[in-house]
């Protein structure tokens, strides 16, 4: 899609405020116990007083309301920089399920923090090793006076540890829908860990733990759920990117049998063909975007479309760029490596590029 | 806006009451396809109406100018029209190489006096045009070719040979690649001609392909006479028209399939020929997991060339990218053709009767194989890829 004014000035504005706060190096940092609150605390913030945290959040609640394309430029960037930030739980997944509520009170308390970036917030969706969001064994039981309470356990709770507020999918009697869970509630324990790619990530229990329920039920989930895998995409085409950029550079700069290998025509080919791909995979991932924020009847196909393709690109790109790096690619001290365990993580989170396959066939209906 | 609007309710109107109903029928045989031409037989009344009032409102070549038998149509208010024309199902009108190729070259590079003669009779579908360029011993390498034009006073005279020309058995005259300067480095002496087939040492010899079809000749010349006002553009010049030409044909990849998947999906192929399974879906799903990757792929082509167009009218190149366009647009052709066959099964291998129209999926199947080495192979679009978008130094 071509951006209109207001996109490209929004993508100039994260494409400088990544490059100048975000580095790779933070992931190693993280990793290594350097930085112990689990993410990029400054850059978090900077992203809140640029008001990237609140663009999905609607005006009224302190938001930018920019839009699903707008989400996308911002993960994008994130993705090209390797972001360590509760970006897509909070800004993207936990906004647009209480955006989608229809619920003035969970939205009034929450929203305006997630929009400045002082409340953190997270989707617990999953459950077993696959996503199979609408098969869910937690349950919510209505207690007449006592509210709401859920029993179960979640598993690949993104930045659950960090979080003030987790969203946690349940069966009510009826079907899956969302609950409103706060950090120290009773009932809730928190096995927090580090995935492959450094981020931190919880496993979760819930031992009738009070709960609020959001609103809109199984609509607030999907819409959560869409808006996640579209944005998704767009992080995993800037990590495509990148890796691309930066293959592209070696093979420029490396010299073997007296020449640049770039010039050999059989890694000619496969950049070339990698090139192509990533085009396609950027293309499609925006056009989702943009039908979602139009609400167009094919988003349900295109976002899957999108998320599958994305995925396959950004382990394509990353299994090519540790490759054409040689030993090098191998490395700890060569970034590559940390691109394609985010690609690994961001590709199978919201469901990996078998299930999006699949949930395009059923939108397609066959 | 508005305008368009207004425009799209003209055109509708328009195709309503002049489209006749068999020409809204899907196109079933190649003998559905109107090429036009000096020796054309319309195959009904129905076909020759058609391609009359749509020449007449100059909208089979809807971009052309209204004096060499086009439209004026902006890119907007064509796409309009297709989209129009695609609503009811309305077959294209005529189609050839004077339509997509020599059209485009003589627009941009042809004299006034080219213009005029032969713009107006390609529109009206009178002459149908074929392309000249490979030769037995130049394909990729296609600066190479070696077949003659010397130049006379009052004309060229031409001896050589020609592969791969499109239907040159049936066309009335060819636009071709000759060499006029042969101490020139390879690509400097190369020039642009028009020729009639109809010429004195002009002869063709259908080649036969895999597919049973011969859509393709060599075409010979021996002692050709070519009048001087024949060439387009400067003398050995051509090499700048071909570029042009082969950049163009590339950039007009990426259209729906023809033939027996023109606005047909797999999906929806696979379920009639294979059968539901209790929740509706494809009742073998490994054949439907490839069929929605491909899907998916077409679906991201799809987006990679709108945006590509996109750009294009907002007045940004498209260039070398058109390479990218070609490569993956006829892998995925190919690949669509290949998981056809696995949807048909021992249907498709039918090669005649009734039922699969004379063996349509083997043959469309076997014909798809062409799509990535004609108008430059797959490699061919991968080096330029290489060199002019990645910039990566030269092998």
């Amino acid at each position: 899609m071509l951006l209109n004014d207001d996109q490209r000035m929004l993508a100039d504005l994260a494409a400088r405020l990544f490059t100048d706060k975000a580095d790779p190096d933070t992931v190693r940092a993280i990793r290594d116990g350097r930085i112990d609150s689990g993410y990029d605390q400054t850059l978090w913030q900077a992203m809140g007083e640029a008001g990237l945290t609140g663009i999905l959040v609607p005006e009224a609640h302190g938001g930018m309301d920019f839009g699903l394309v707008g989400a996308g430029l911002v993960a994008r960037e994130a993705g090209r920089r390797l972001a360590m930030t509760p970006y897509v739980s909070s800004a993207v997944l936990a906004a647009t399920a209480l955006g989608a509520a229809d619920d003035d009170d969970l939205r009034a308390r929450w929203l305006p923090g997630i929009a400045d970036a002082s409340a953190i917030a997270t989707l617990a969706c999953d459950e077993g090793r696959h996503h199979r969001p609408h098969d869910l064994a937690t349950r919510a039981e209505a207690g007449g006076d006592d509210g709401w309470h859920l029993q179960g356990e979640k598993t690949l709770v993104n930045d659950a540890a960090q979080a003030d507020l987790l969203l946690v999918s349940a069966h009510d009697g009826d079907g899956p829908r969302l609950f409103a869970v706060e950090a120290g509630a009773a009932g809730l324990t928190i096995e927090s860990t580090q995935l492959l790619d450094s981020r931190s990530c919880a496993r979760i229990t819930l031992e009738h733990t009070p709960a609020q329920p959001l609103g809109a039920g199984r609509p607030a989930l999907d819409a959560s759920l869409r808006a996640g895998r579209a944005v998704l995409a767009a992080e995993l085409v800037g990590i495509a990117r990148e890796v691309f950029a930066r293959t592209l550079g070696y093979l420029h700069e490396r010299r073997q049998f007296g020449r640049a290998i770039g010039s050999f025509q059989a890694l000619q080919h496969r950049a070339a063909h990698l090139s192509v791909e990533i085009e396609m995979a950027e293309a499609l991932a925006f056009r989702a975007l943009e039908a979602c924020d139009r609400d167009e009847p094919g988003a349900d196909a295109l976002v899957p479309a999108a998320k599958a393709k994305a995925a396959a690109v950004a382990r394509l790109t990353a299994a090519e760029g540790v490759q054409m790096h040689g030993g090098m690619g191998m490395t700890d001290e060569f970034d590559i490596g940390l691109f394609m365990k985010r690609a690994r993580a961001a590709g199978h989170a919201l469901g990996d590029y078998r299930y999006c396959t699949d949930a395009f066939a059923r939108a397609r209906g066959y | 806006m508005a305008e368009l609007e207004a425009w799209r309710m003209d055109v509708r109107d328009w195709l309503a009451a002049n489209c006749p109903d068999a020409m809204r029928e899907p196109v079933r045989s190649a003998d559905d396809h109107v090429w036009g031409g000096r020796r054309w037989v319309f195959a009904s009344e129905a076909q020759r109406l058609w391609l009359e009032r749509m020449a007449a409102k100059g909208w089979t070549a809807p971009e052309w100018p209204v004096e060499y038998g086009g439209a004026g149509l902006s890119p907007e208010a064509h796409a309009v029209l297709r989209e129009e024309m695609a609503r009811i199902g309305a077959r294209t009108p005529v189609s050839n190489f004077g339509f997509w190729m020599l059209g485009p070259a003589l627009l941009k590079f042809g004299s006034e006096a080219q213009k005029r003669r032969h713009l107006p009779a390609i529109a009206r579908g009178e002459i149908r045009w074929c392309q000249g360029y490979s030769e037995p011993g130049a394909g990729s390498d296609l600066a190479s070719l070696q077949t003659r034009a010397e130049a006379h006073d009052d004309d060229f005279v031409v001896n050589g040979r020609k592969i791969w020309t499109s239907y040159a058995d049936r066309a009335d005259c060819m636009f071709c690649l000759v060499r006029t300067d042969p101490d020139a480095r390879k690509q400097a002496g190369i020039s642009f001609l028009l020729l009639d087939m109809e010429s004195e040492g002009v002869s063709t010899r259908p080649i036969q392909l895999i597919s049973g079809e011969s859509p393709f000749c060599e075409t010979f010349f021996d002692d050709v006479s070519v009048p001087r006002e024949n060439l387009v553009g400067e003398l050995n010049q051509g090499w700048t028209i071909a570029k042009y030409l082969l950049t163009h044909e590339r950039e007009n990849i990426g259209g729906e399939p023809p033939g027996l998947l023109k606005g047909r999906d797999l999906g929806t192929m696979a379920l009639a020929a294979i059968g539901a399974d209790a929740e509706g879906r494809i009742d073998a799903p490994s054949l439907r997991h490839d069929i929605a990757g491909l899907e998916i792929d077409a679906m991201a082509f799809r987006a990679l060339v709108d945006d590509v167009r996109a750009r294009a009218e907002a007045g940004q190149g498209v260039g070398a990218r058109s390479a990218m366009l070609k490569y993956y647009g006829t892998e995925l052709n190919k690949r669509r053709y290949d998981l056809m066959m696995d949807v048909m099964g021992a249907e498709a291998l039918e090669w005649e009767g009734e039922r699969t129209h004379g063996g349509q999926y083997a043959r469309e199947w076997l014909r798809s194989k062409g799509n990535s080495i004609e108008g430059g192979t797959s490699e061919i679009m991968l080096d330029i890829v290489a060199a002019h978008v990645l910039e990566l130094p030269r092998g």
